[in-house]
């Protein structure tokens, strides 16, 4: 029986870490992501875990000791937002390229500047080439889960990639929603033991790990690495049914709502495709078909499962949440239209909306600016505005 | 899609409006329903205007903003009808549910012409001569509850008493006091 609960986005995350129970824990406090390490503190002080917590005094800190207790053989998870991040940015790549399969929690905030504690994807946008796995969520309940599966994709010999679980800072992190928890014996036996092929405190069989990587191998290794991230989806489609078996919340690659019969939909990531969801219901309501899809796994990009999903609509809508500045269009919508061009899916007319910036308010009048103008072009056949913004002022 | 309750609560920093939120999405959840309660995140400093949500509902709900035409609205210090737009997007079918010593009539003027139910009550009385102290958000716990019909009053005292003894496990000789403060503001609330 599933534990009925209420608690917010960042709880919902520290208490998945807790029936995790790794080795080592190492955060330092940003806003909006301080009360992950914060609840998990307490459950060490409680002793309800036995987890090592190491309170650093940066982010860069943080995540060379998650490298340093992952590469020793444990595992070893960290919490972070925005400029928290971006701190820890040259360390992000160490251990992907080192094959170190930490867990992350990201609770999306606006990377400054201008300074600003409020939500947009900016952060693990910025993140994206740094070979990490990245899983975005919904609400409280997808946090927690994505957290619980988290470990299980990361470590799988095929793929031994670290792994950001991204939530939206404060519209589901400060928020108390409804969720369910499962057991601590289920969550225990499904992440299991971690049992790393090659670590350092190995003393039958001494590896090194960073040591310098010259044009004689490095890219080898990086082919490797693009290798393990390939290997993921299918990991994540693995590990999600396994999930879905335990808890009865099926996961995919992507979520997509209201598909049947639509003619347009709107592609959006984290709590806005929640607010999408909620007015695809209205316009079904009234005899207008707009379809959600919502990306789950943004690194790896399911290009062909999203461009074969996108390729039965006449009108797509791209909602970012970050401004990637290459003055054509946000992140997501470079990934989904490339996909679809690497696809051969030429049919689908596409636009992109950047919204949401610096913790904007995403209102229900916004999504339905978007859906009305996918109708439109359904009905007209005709773009007059790829690259737009939404709820802006100029 | 069931009736979803939108409640959004005008407290200053410090006051508990946040914290009464959360309590009432507690008590609702308690009962079986599905809730969400948020704060709006602003400069955070005592005695600065803050805000604060709930969506009470029977469904799932997906929705994730803020609320804007909510069907009810609670306001802790009445000194914010000036700093203000408390009644903004407010349904006339609702009701703006205040902390005043003042009547509904002497309220209704200050409201930029809110045509729908002004409910008062005295929340910093009702605390100082319960609790000893000025915590409004727990009367005004109350009246929510009271003017919103929101879930049963019984039920509802019945579930803030378990979350009293739970809350206060070390400070037991609180947990009465506060029940009281929320059985006089569902009694002495106006305007209903």
């Amino acid at each position: 029986m599933a534990i009925r609960e209420r608690l917010s986005g960042n709880e919902a995350m520290a208490v998945a870490m807790k029936q995790i129970n790794p080795d080592v824990v190492a955060a330092f406090p940003i806003t909006p992501s301080t009360e992950v390490p914060q609840y998990f503190s307490t459950f060490v002080a409680n002793g309800q875990v036995d987890t090592e917590f190491v309170p650093v005094e940066s982010e860069h800190s943080a995540m060379s000791a998650c490298i340093g207790a992952q590469a020793a053989g444990g595992r070893a998870m960290t919490a972070t937002s925005a400029n928290g991040l971006a701190l820890m940015w040259e360390c992000l790549y160490i251990a992907s390229c080192s094959r170190l399969p930490i867990v992350l929690a990201c609770v999306n905030r606006t990377l400054s500047g201008p300074l600003n504690i409020h939500n947009d994807h900016s952060d693990s946008m910025g993140a994206r080439d740094s070979g990490w796995i990245q899983i975005y969520s919904e609400n409280c309940q997808e946090a927690y889960d994505n957290m619980l599966m988290a470990n299980r994709i990361g470590e799988h010999p095929d793929v031994l990639l670290p792994v950001m679980v991204c939530q939206d800072g404060f519209i589901t992190s400060h928020a108390i929603e409804n969720l369910d928890l499962v057991e601590d014996d289920k969550v225990k036996a499904f992440v299991g033991e971690y049992n790393p092929e090659e670590y350092l405190l190995n003393k039958e069989n001494p590896i090194a790990v960073g040591p310098l990587d010259h044009f004689t191998h490095c890219f080898e290794h990086k082919r490797q690495q693009a290798q393990a991230m390939m290997n993921a989806k299918k990991v994540v489609l693995e590990v999600s049914a396994e999930f879905a078996k335990l808890t009865g919340r099926s996961y995919g690659l992507f979520e997509e709502y209201n598909a049947e019969g639509a003619e347009a939909c709107v592609v959006v990531l984290n709590s806005t495709a929640g607010t999408a969801k909620f007015v695809a219901d209205q316009y079904k309501a009234q005899g207008k078909k707009v379809a959600v899809l919502k990306p789950r796994l943004f690194r790896p990009f399911p290009v062909d499962e999203i461009a074969e999903a996108l390729a039965k609509y006449k009108a797509i809508a791209i909602m970012d949440k970050a401004e990637s500045f290459n003055a054509a269009g946000g992140p997501l919508f470079t990934d989904v239209t490339s996909a679809l061009y690497a696809k051969s899916v030429f049919g689908p007319k596409v636009i992109n909306y950047i919204y949401g910036l610096g913790g904007r308010d995403v209102k229900t009048d916004d999504i339905e600016v978007v859906f009305n103008k996918t109708l439109e072009i359904v009905a007209t056949g005709k773009v007059d505005s790829v690259y737009n913004y939404l709820g802006v002022r100029e | 899609m069931g009736k979803v309750v939108e409640i959004r609560w005008h407290g200053r920093g410090g006051q508990g409006a946040k914290t009464a939120s959360l309590l009432l999405a507690d008590a609702a959840f308690n009962t079986g329903k599905y809730i969400q309660g948020f704060p709006e995140y602003g400069p955070e400093r005592m005695g600065a205007p803050i805000t604060a949500y709930n969506r009470i509902s029977d469904d799932k709900l997906t929705i994730h903003c803020n609320i804007y035409e909510p069907d009810y609205v609670v306001v802790v210090d009445d000194t914010l009808l000036t700093a203000v737009d408390v009644t903004s997007g407010l349904k006339e079918s609702g009701a703006l549910i205040i902390n005043t010593t003042k009547t509904p009539e002497e309220i209704k003027p200050l409201l930029k012409g809110y045509k729908g139910k002004v409910c008062t009550v005295d929340a910093r009385t009702i605390s100082i001569e319960t609790l000893g102290k000025y915590f409004p958000n727990t009367p005004m716990l109350g009246a929510v509850v009271k003017v919103s019909g929101v879930m049963g009053e019984k039920e509802f005292l019945d579930d803030m008493v378990g979350s009293f003894k739970h809350k206060f496990a070390k400070k037991p000789e609180v947990i009465e006091p506060n029940i009281k403060a929320i059985e006089r503001a569902m009694q002495e609330v106006k305007g209903l």
